[in-house]
């Protein structure tokens, strides 16, 4: 089965002043550094990783609403357009976001109703009003909101249904891909699964493919079908979800999983790493994550480790992986 | 009162109401004016030219001598003071509401092109920006009045550029942080065209601060058309207007203050009542205010 999405080589770097003075140099800040992956019609990406990894900035460079600095997204064989034409207004008819914030991102001045109709105005999609209402209000009924909400103004929502809101609106244009990024990190655990729920819901009857950006592990173990560790900006690891919990290879993904509380009366020693969240601007040599890394040697000190396959469908970028073939079977799996 | 509110729901109505004396006196006052400035032509009892030199200077009905013929009083032709200013009221007001329409268009398109546009075009709005706030206002008029002459059309026009570089450096720095929040990237990662995205999501999210904004170049209007009216060089005899009722008066201060005082005082009532007005519909245009409240 051909892929659907094709990443090849994704890189994007910012220019940034190095300093706070007026004139320092500007350095480029690698957001998003050769990233690859691919992505098969009805499957769900997940992509995790701490914030400022490059996840958000990755899903918006997919959906086309950014230039690359390199690589190239090929989505059914078409490339993205990035300036913001014709074409590239065009394709957000496949391609939609579901976004983190449902607060801010609705207009507080529109009944949330005229909101889902929106995208159906601005693509002329619907011979008249009345018909373009019919559809925003047939995906009410989708995304489990009453009709009498139609009316209403997104202050008088709750947050689960401001992101039903937000989702009925990204998928009133019946696309093929929806990013959602972080898309239940601002509501609370019950809320949150309700509409993790309604999101597995909609991608079985719809057939949508889901890149799912999070950094809770928890959900993206629930709805992803293939995983992507990302640290600062690059791919460590890449593996099926239930291989990726079951064994994670990659140091950094191994720490990343025994940072998940766990409920267990004895719980397994946490592998934790030292030192402070990475800095962009301030990428290491050789392996990026080798100064916070248990296992570094003098190699990762020097040479950036390739992502390589280690078996089939399942990649790591890592000089010392843990040992797939030794498998203690091990503890992670509750989480 | 009720002509303003019955077109508006109950709850503006209670909303109304309930509010404190000073919103409600501001709004008695602007509907007085706006009756007067309607049916101004049924309210005048005498035509404003018609000159009775038997009757010069007659002081108003609450002072002594004067006479219910001529409630205000007349003027140094014995033109009915009651008259003018009644058709002053509606010559300034329509002069001032429709300048400051045109300056907020102006601005408003200027602004958000700025903002949209970024670069050198932006940079040549903020020069014209600059430049328009550098110069004195009033000699640019001056200096229109003086080599294009006058005319009604020209007069309103030129005012109409009073202000809007207030409110396009205004509407600039109000689009430029909306296009950053969420539902204008929204809106725009749904495919809008960026008119789209400024008229119809950015500018009602902005509307508040630029009613306020407008608001506070009615009265300003006002006072820039009344002054130059009283310098000669706005509105034109016959016509009238506050500002030349006042600027004619002048040489009578002592002998009639009533002249300089009536159209004095309207001028200042209609500024104060229209500055509230604004201050009070800015508070109502915010849903999410309705529901704290």
């Amino acid at each position: 089965m051909p892929s659907f999405l094709e990443v090849q080589g994704l890189t994007k770097h910012f220019s940034v002043r190095s300093g706070a003075g007026l004139f320092s140099p500007r350095i480029p800040l690698k957001a998003v550094d050769d990233v690859s992956f691919s992505l098969k019609k009805g499957e769900t990406l997940g992509v995790v990783g701490e914030s400022g990894c490059g996840k958000s900035t990755t899903g918006r460079l997919v959906l086309g609403m950014m230039a690359p600095t390199h690589g190239s997204i090929l989505l059914d064989g078409t490339a993205v357009h990035t300036r913001h034409d014709a074409v590239w207004r065009a394709q957000r008819q496949r391609m939609q976001m579901v976004y983190q914030d449902p607060v801010s991102f609705l207009d507080r001045r529109l009944p949330v109703g005229r909101q889902v109709m929106e995208p159906l105005t601005v693509h002329s999609i619907g011979s008249s009003v009345a018909e373009r209402r019919e559809k925003a209000e047939a995906l009410f009924s989708v995304v489990g909101l009453r009709p009498d909400q139609f009316a209403s103004y997104p202050h008088e929502l709750s947050g689960g249904q401001r992101q039903r809101v937000i989702l009925a609106r990204a998928l009133v244009l019946d696309p093929e891909l929806l990013v959602c990024d972080e898309p239940v990190s601002a509501l609370d655990v019950s809320v949150g699964a309700q509409v993790v729920n309604l999101l597995k819901d909609v991608q079985l009857s719809r057939g949508l493919t889901y890149l799912f950006i999070s950094h809770d592990l928890k959900i993206v173990r629930q709805v992803a079908d293939r995983v992507i560790v990302m640290y600062l900006g690059r791919i460590v690891e890449e593996a099926a979800t239930q291989e990726l919990f079951q064994q994670p290879v990659h140091p950094y993904t191994r720490a990343l999983m025994s940072a998940v509380p766990s409920l267990k009366p004895h719980p397994q020693r946490r592998l934790s790493i030292q030192g402070s969240p990475p800095n962009p601007m301030q990428v290491p040599n050789g392996c990026v994550f080798h100064p916070r890394c248990p296992r570094a040697s003098k190699l990762c000190q020097t040479e950036r480790p390739e992502l390589r396959n280690i078996a089939a469908n399942r990649s790591v970028a890592c000089h010392h992986p843990e040992d797939t073939t030794v498998s203690s079977p091990r503890k992670l799996e509750t989480i | 009162m009720a002509l303003v509110a019955s077109t508006r729901s109950r709850s503006t109505w209670q909303r109304v109401t309930r509010s404190p004396p000073s919103i409600v006196l501001a709004f008695v006052w602007i509907a007085i004016m706006v009756v007067i400035a309607v049916t101004a032509n049924h309210l005048a009892p005498y035509d404003t030219a018609a000159t009775d030199l038997g009757a010069r200077l007659r002081p108003p009905v609450f002072m002594s001598g004067g006479d219910w013929n001529h409630i205000l009083g007349t003027d140094q032709l014995g033109r009915d003071t009651f008259s003018r200013l009644v058709l002053s009221v509606r010559a300034s007001m329509t002069i001032a509401i429709i300048s400051t329409f045109i300056a907020a268009a102006i601005g408003i398109v200027l602004g958000f092109v700025a903002a949209h546009s970024r670069g050198r075009l932006e940079q040549i709005i903020l020069m014209l920006i600059d430049a328009q706030a550098a110069i004195p206002f009033m000699i640019v008029a001056l200096a229109v009045l003086a080599f294009f002459g006058n005319s009604l059309v020209l007069f309103t026009v030129l005012l109409g550029f009073y202000g809007w570089e207030r409110i396009a450096r205004l509407c600039r720095g109000l689009a430029l942080s909306a296009s950053e929040q969420g539902y204008t990237i929204a809106v725009r990662d749904i495919g809008a065209s960026p008119v789209r995205v400024y008229a119809m999501h950015i500018l009602p999210n902005v509307a508040s601060s630029l009613i306020v904004a407008m608001t506070l170049n009615l009265p300003e209007v006002i006072l820039l058309e009344t002054s130059l009216s009283f310098l000669g060089l706005g509105v034109q005899p016959p016509l009238s207007s506050l500002g030349n009722m006042v600027g004619a008066a002048r040489d009578y201060m002592e002998r009639a203050p009533w002249l300089v005082l009536a159209p004095s005082a309207v001028i200042m009532f209609t500024a104060l009542a229209i500055s509230i007005i604004g201050d009070w519909f800015r508070d109502l245009t915010d849903p999410a205010g309705e529901s704290a409240r």
